[in-house]
């Protein structure tokens, strides 16, 4: 049995946050060409023309690493990656909608 | 450690075939995969879906679980065989995969991780849900943690370790954020690196605030001369009341917007005041007299929009 205690503070994924598509790859423990596929899908949509310009706000790191996991545990590809996101996405708004009006009608 | 039945979770008989396996795997897959379920436990179910998969599609890894016997429940007190017909067999699984599987799985077939060990290979990123409130959004907060996981030893035996992570949470994180801690992750394989692991914010809901990304919405009640003449009121704000000016001849329903007045960040949220209008209820004389009067000054229709 081992114990540690450690202080530390992480790195918020937000807009603040800029990586380039090397650092991306990295970000999601990813060697092959499913983040370029990702973009051509329209799933990402980093800053920037050619591959080597690419940003990607932390925003879009969030939504790459969950891509990357449906593709990989799922065995989808790019476009049925693509259309699984964009409904999961979906459907989050709609609950956060949903929940909204439920405490309006309960107020 | 508990028993673990592997074709339970997968909800297969226990003669099914390699097809049936690949196909029950295949859809409890997706229902628990944590990025589309909702349900509380489907990290959890997840895991125990693959651990079983892992084992039973697999017909080397089948049969030495098969072995076991038959007479064993799920969930019962389990002992592994003494230095079994197992140790004899040679198992391949990648450490950070062994890191994920229970103990369960780790008596059975762990003794023989190392055998792919000289491969360095990151650690698995893990993931968190973290519950805060909305007042430690806004301020920050400190949120201590704490991580057990089984581990392997170099000598491919796995032990237990338990980190505190005392984490630090900035101001103005949203719903649904990540934060990432860089190395806190499920340890590598060999001279492999650490995962990272991300902490995603759960924002509590609050008793009238609600957050829309870094926008603060709230419902205020206001009286109607104060909709009809106009006031100065005081409306809650994270940082607390600030005046505000309501403009003569409001509506119920009108919005009203507190410029940077929402969670922190560059540049901040604001806050959103949207106004109700709650009518005082008339009880005395005097106070229906009033009502009566206001009836017979306006000529007030307040369903003309709906035609009638």
């Amino acid at each position: 049995m081992v114990r540690m205690v450690i202080d530390i503070e992480g790195v918020v994924l937000d807009e603040g946050l800029i990586v380039t598509l090397t650092e991306l790859k990295q970000l999601c423990g990813s060697s092959d060409q499913m983040l370029e596929y990702l973009v051509d899908e329209g799933v990402l949509c980093p800053q920037g023309r050619r591959p080597d310009e690419w940003r990607f706000s932390g925003r879009e790191v969030r939504r790459a690493r969950r891509a990357l996991r449906l593709q990989r545990d799922l065995e989808l590809n790019p476009a049925g990656t693509a259309l699984a996101l964009e409904l999961i996405e979906e459907i989050e708004t709609l609950r956060a909608r949903l929940r909204v009006l439920e405490r309006r009608l309960r107020l | 450690m508990e028993y673990k039945d592997y074709y339970k979770i997968l909800g297969v008989a226990r003669d099914a075939t390699p097809d049936d396996i690949k196909r029950a795997y295949r859809r409890l897959a997706r229902k628990y995969h944590p990025d589309v379920s909702k349900e509380t436990d489907a990290e959890a179910r997840f895991k125990e879906v693959n651990e079983a998969n892992e084992v039973l599609k697999d017909p080397e890894k089948r049969a030495a679980y098969d072995a076991l016997g038959r007479g064993w429940q799920a969930g019962q007190e389990f002992h592994p065989p003494p230095g079994g017909g197992f140790e004899q067999r040679e198992f391949h699984f990648r450490p950070e995969d062994m890191a994920q599987f229970s103990d369960f799985f780790a008596s059975l077939f762990g003794r023989r991780a190392r055998a792919s060990e000289a491969r360095a290979r990151r650690g698995e990123d893990q993931n968190a849900r973290l519950r805060i409130g909305l007042a430690e959004a806004f301020s920050g907060t400190t949120r201590q943690l704490t991580l057990s996981e089984p581990v392997v030893e170099p000598n491919g035996r796995l032990t237990t370790r338990t980190r505190t992570l005392n984490v630090r949470i900035p101001a103005g994180v949203t719903q649904g954020q990540q934060i990432r801690l860089a190395g806190q992750g499920a340890p590598g394989g060999g001279s492999g690196a650490a995962g990272d692991l991300y902490l995603e914010i759960e924002l509590d809901t609050h008793p009238f605030f609600r957050a829309d990304g870094k926008d603060i919405h709230v419902q205020v009640p206001i009286a109607p001369w104060e909709a009809a003449l106009g006031a100065s009121i005081q409306v809650p704000t994270l940082a607390g009341p600030v005046n505000l000016k309501i403009p003569a001849g409001s509506q119920g329903g009108r919005r009203l917007r507190l410029k940077g007045r929402g969670l922190p960040g560059h540049p901040p949220g604001d806050e959103f005041v949207e106004l109700e209008i709650l009518a005082p209820v008339a009880h005395t004389d005097e106070q229906k007299a009033l009502y009566r009067r206001m009836a017979e000054t306006f000529a007030f229709n307040p369903r003309a929009s709906l035609g009638v």
